[in-house]
């Protein structure tokens, strides 16, 4: 028997992510301009850097308690309540993990496995699938619909509950959508979730990237506060991606097992970049607004730019990501990608890599530079021109 | 709206009112009245350019000179000022708390026309006690703006 032959089934059947092939595509081409990139243009403030090199002077490279760093702990319990108007202990209810892509997988791994339902809406964050798929549980997808503004309806949520139903994952402010839910979006769907045996992991990595109101979350509706797992990070806040920090904040009982997978599995999140994450804390929010500021003049052009070239597309509200719907033009996602990028060198995202349901859109981004965008859009034009002659 | 206008404004005097409008989500018209009132009001009194003289042939030299001054009675530092700021060579001229009085921004082609400037120019004024000049030798940063910072995208080309 090979080695190949003793792989687990449910990891040989779980698919990689589908963009491999504008990988290397892109990776040939001269003057091509990916809005394909899903992190932050910029580079992390500088004031957060530096404590990350003073730790590493200062000789601060050993493991940290397992949870994280106490200061850092109650930094985040303090940012939570001041921000987001949401109470967790330092103590015993938050978790340091290794970005939010850590904190999701111990939630899954925590709340299903054989046997159980996860469910999921799509189009979401590829590493949904994937992790529920990992644990043996099945994953059971809702449709999310462009004429609902990508919002997640509570009776579509009703439909797909069964008996196994262990879990939902909500990702709002949503990669790739750019879609968000308010507090009347979400108090239909509490009056659904409220009495049932189901764990709400609320992926809310994007929550200061929101452009027409603030974030709400899941958990400040008191009746789901206990029931939902927070997921919030430094990646897309901040501009921290590559320091790979985040954090989960739930129930002491659900947080103490967590924990101990992350225990095992990890030790703890980076030292260095959790110094680093005290920083952003105290002094980094100035930065983040500016960012955000940023972040939405480029959202209101690409809109126009989009919808001036001939592409339907509702305005997104949150994250840094537009959704343009493709299908007037008879293409596949993949179809249309795949052209605009070898004739007009330009990189979108095809929607159907975030489930089956993105058929019919692309995802775009914004975070990189207002040149960028411009161009972009000027090439997006000419190529929809040509479709349309 | 005006204070995120103003802001855009600082860091892109050329950005097209076409563009303003979209990102302040307002009209052209709105737009234009906004700067055209702004320019009335002295708020907003010209748009510059960010030049890296050193990558160009052209010659430049830049000096900060701090300059104390004796304030003259009933017109304070005011008149004195505008005896030293109404020099074409002058391109800054501000009022310092601390050591000194005046700071004078002076820009030539050449470190003796510079000098010369101080010497013959600067220094005479009557109520100037003293001077002190000191030349630019590298900028690293100005207006906001690194000189000389790679401007490379470090990221992969896609990333979900």
């Amino acid at each position: 028997m090979s080695i190949e032959q003793m792989i687990k089934e449910n990891i040989v059947n779980t698919p990689p992510s589908g963009i491999r092939k504008y990988f290397d595509l892109i990776n040939d081409m001269k003057d091509a301009i990916s809005l394909g990139i899903g992190e932050p243009d910029f580079e992390t403030p500088w004031s957060i850097r530096e404590e990350g090199i003073y730790s590493l002077e200062q000789g601060r490279t050993f493991y940290t308690s397992n949870a994280g760093l106490p200061e850092l702990r109650r930094e985040i319990s303090r940012y939570m309540k001041d921000r987001f108007n949401l109470a967790y202990q330092a103590e015993d209810e938050v978790l340091v993990t290794v970005g939010g892509s850590e904190a999701i997988d111990l939630a899954i791994r925590t709340f299903a496995g054989p046997g159980d339902e996860v469910i999921i809406p799509e189009p979401c964050f590829v590493a949904y699938k994937g992790c529920v798929m990992f644990t043996g549980a099945t994953p059971v997808t809702i449709e999310l619909k462009a004429e609902h503004d990508f919002k997640l309806q509570p009776e579509q949520v009703l439909n797909a509950i069964t008996d196994k139903t262990k879990a939902i994952i909500l990702g709002y402010p949503n990669n790739p959508t750019g879609a968000t839910m308010g507090y009347d979006d979400y108090k239909a769907l509490v009056e659904v979730l409220k009495d049932k045996n189901i764990v709400v992991i609320s992926d809310e990595l994007y929550a200061e990237l929101t452009y027409k109101g603030k974030h709400v979350s899941i958990a400040n509706f008191p009746e789901m506060k206990d029931k939902t797992i927070v997921i919030n990070g430094f990646s897309k806040a901040f501009a921290m991606t590559g320091w790979r920090i985040g954090f989960a904040c739930g129930h002491p009982a659900a947080i103490k097992q967590m924990q101990k997978i992350h225990q095992y599995a990890i030790m703890c999140s980076p030292t260095t970049a959790q110094f680093a994450a005290i920083e952003a804390l105290k002094n980094g929010l100035e930065e983040v607004e500016k960012m955000v500021e940023e972040y939405n003049r480029r959202r209101l052009v690409m809109v126009d730019g989009f919808r001036k070239a001939g592409l339907d597309c509702y305005e997104p509200t949150g994250a840094f990501y537009v959704f343009p719907d493709l299908r007037k033009f008879g293409l596949s996602s993949d179809e249309f990608c795949e052209r605009l990028l070898l004739e007009e060198k330009v990189l979108m995202v095809p929607g159907n890599a975030f489930g089956e349901c993105g058929e019919g859109f692309a995802r775009a981004t914004y975070a990189t530079s207002l040149e960028n965008i411009k161009e972009a859009l000027r090439r997006i034009k000419c190529f929809v021109d040509k479709l349309n002659r | 709206m005006e204070k995120q206008l103003l802001d855009i404004l600082k860091t892109n005097g050329r950005i097209k009112e076409e563009d303003l409008a979209v990102m302040l989500n307002t009209s052209v018209d709105e737009v234009k009245s906004t700067i055209e009132r702004l320019e009335k009001e002295g708020v907003i009194l010209g748009y510059d350019t960010l030049i890296d003289w050193e990558k160009t042939d052209y010659e430049k030299v830049i000096a900060y000179i701090e300059v104390k001054v004796t304030p003259q009675r009933g017109q304070g530092f005011d008149k004195v000022a505008e005896r030293i700021y109404n020099y074409p060579q002058v391109t800054a001229c501000s009022l310092m708390s601390g050591r000194y009085d005046l700071f004078v921004v002076v820009e030539g082609k050449t470190m003796k026309e510079v000098a010369l400037f101080v010497a013959e120019k600067l220094a005479p004024i009557e109520s100037v006690l003293s001077t002190a000049t000191h030349f630019v030798l590298k900028k690293y940063k100005d207006n906001g703006i690194v000189f000389n910072k790679p401007r490379k995208d470090k990221r992969e080309a896609v990333v979900l």
